[in-house]
């Protein structure tokens, strides 16, 4: 039942392209850019866009995760470091980082370090801010409860205040990660280079439609798996939660 | 003023810092103009007239995709929740297209309508869209049952319960929607420019890079980050003044 409408979504773009109505150069036919992917698997090209792709993304997103985890909870932790960070955050967060992009490649050129660093820059802030506002909110009675069975601060941080903030960071992450391949796609598609979005680009510069509708096919499934594997991610990791009950 | 103030200082430290670097020649004036050459510059471009005559394309832009994706996406959440049938067919769908990087889509909007306006305002509807439309349908279907059902014995028509009823208790999700769309209206619209145009803000960061202007890139830059951060500042302000009945 529920991909009746995605088979009738294709079946339209089919038929709409044999129509006639417009040309196969505006909207190729759904089984040409089947056909064209297939092609492009079998050459072994769409392999290596999308480990690229996959490869960048995926190393600014953790590196993002990572990074926004810790500065979000020394942040939470360390007042000064609070004080410092809290306005370059929450100005940083609003604006459109990309606009950065051209001084990114002024100073780290065209390759992977300028890709992914472009990704840890836009994806970082969600996963900070989650993380100082999931922590800033847990309960208090919670931390007290276990200072006074002798939790050590270490010990605080790791076995009390991180999974009782967990579902936020999650969200953060869940936020974050759609951001990172947004940015990959545009990186690649601005600077150049092997990856989808990058092989995208050069099919629109050579009128090779195929191509570009075979792209936006392949960077529509990439998304969409890792968003649903990232849900899946966190309800293993929230079994625990009582947000798990509400399934 | 002055908590504001004690606030902001980080802010002022980083401008401080940059300033010192570039003066003290710590790194080379080509990668880092100093941040008084920046200003300059942008005094510069604001009196010949370019970032005005490239801002308003921009913004031009941008305000007509999201406006159309506000409408439709709006009107598309709250037609989902009131129809089963709607519902039914479009949701899949919305599932489908909701973790696509919407950036992808840049191509595409070229080669259907060229470099101009046109497949920016469309690369923005498009990209917009979901998330008011996720937005909408979301506080559409979670408004309360029993004022809609008091609304219909009471014999309120279909029109005044979309208006009186429907509308308002869907709005705190809906402007949530339609933040998260802003947000993303400005990296649509800034990439789409940085990537294939021949006005805008995008284009001009990346004419200025070509040509070594750095000092004017980096005040471009500035530009449309900072109106990114107040636009999202201006947003919160209007939803908290729309939704002022609330509390």
């Amino acid at each position: 039942m529920r991909s009746l409408s995605i088979v009738l979504l294709l079946v339209l773009w089919e038929a709409l392209a044999r129509s006639g109505k417009v040309t196969p150069f505006m909207l190729p036919p759904f089984s040409a850019v089947v056909g064209r992917i297939y092609t492009d698997a079998v050459a072994g090209q769409l392999w290596l866009n999308l480990g690229l792709t996959l490869y960048r993304a995926l190393a600014g997103f953790f590196l993002a995760a990572g990074g926004g985890i810790v500065l979000g909870a020394a942040m939470s932790r360390v007042k000064p470091l609070r004080w410092f960070f809290d306005p370059i955050i929450s100005v940083g967060f609003p604006m459109p980082k990309i606009a950065f992009l051209p001084i990114v490649m002024l100073w780290l050129g065209v390759y992977d370090v300028a890709k992914i660093t472009m990704v840890v820059f836009d994806a970082i802030f969600p996963v900070v801010t989650a993380t100082a506002a999931g922590l800033a909110a847990v309960d208090r009675e919670l931390i007290w409860s276990a200072r006074n069975m002798g939790a050590r601060e270490g010990e605080l941080m790791w076995q009390v205040a991180l999974p009782a903030a967990l579902p936020q960071i999650l969200t953060g992450l869940q936020v974050a990660l759609p951001i990172a391949l947004i940015v990959e796609i545009v990186v690649e598609m601005a600077m150049g280079g092997y990856g989808l979005g990058g092989a995208m680009m050069n099919a629109s510069r050579f009128a090779d439609s195929r191509g570009v509708f075979a792209g936006i096919v392949e960077i529509a499934i990439v998304g969409y798996a890792l968003v649903r594997t990232m849900a899946l991610i966190r309800g293993r990791l929230l079994a625990w939660h009582h947000e798990a009950e509400h399934r | 003023m002055k908590r504001a103030l004690i606030r902001y200082l980080p802010l002022v430290i980083l401008a401080l810092a940059w300033e010192g670097a570039a003066q003290l020649n710590l790194v080379s004036s080509l990668a880092l103009p100093s941040l008084s050459h920046v200003a300059a510059a942008w005094i510069d471009l604001v009196r010949d007239g370019e970032l005005l005559d490239n801002g308003l394309i921009s913004i031009y832009r941008g305000v007509a995709g999201l406006v159309l994706a506000v409408i439709v996406g709006g009107g598309l959440g709250i037609a989902m929740a009131s129809s089963r049938a709607l519902d039914a067919l479009l949701k899949p769908l919305v599932e489908l297209f909701y973790p696509l990087p919407k950036s992808a889509l840049i191509p595409v909007t070229v080669l259907w309508l060229g470099l101009g306006n046109g497949s920016k305002i469309l690369l923005i509807f498009l990209g917009c869209m979901i998330p008011v439309t996720i937005g909408a349908y979301n506080g559409a279907r979670g408004g309360d049952h029993a004022l809609i059902w008091s609304a219909r014995s009471m014999g309120a028509g279909r029109l005044r319960m979309l208006w009186d009823v429907l509308l308002p208790s869907a709005l705190p999700e809906l402007l949530n929607g339609v933040r998260t769309a802003l947000a993303l209206s400005f990296i649509l619209l800034v990439s789409s420019e940085l990537i294939s145009a021949q006005r805008g803000f995008g284009y001009l960061i990346g004419y200025l890079g070509d040509t070594g202007a750095y000092a004017g890139m980096f005040a471009v830059v500035l530009t449309v980050a900072f109106l990114g951060f107040a636009a999202d500042r201006l947003y919160q302000m209007l939803i908290q003044w729309l939704l002022r009945w609330r509390e």
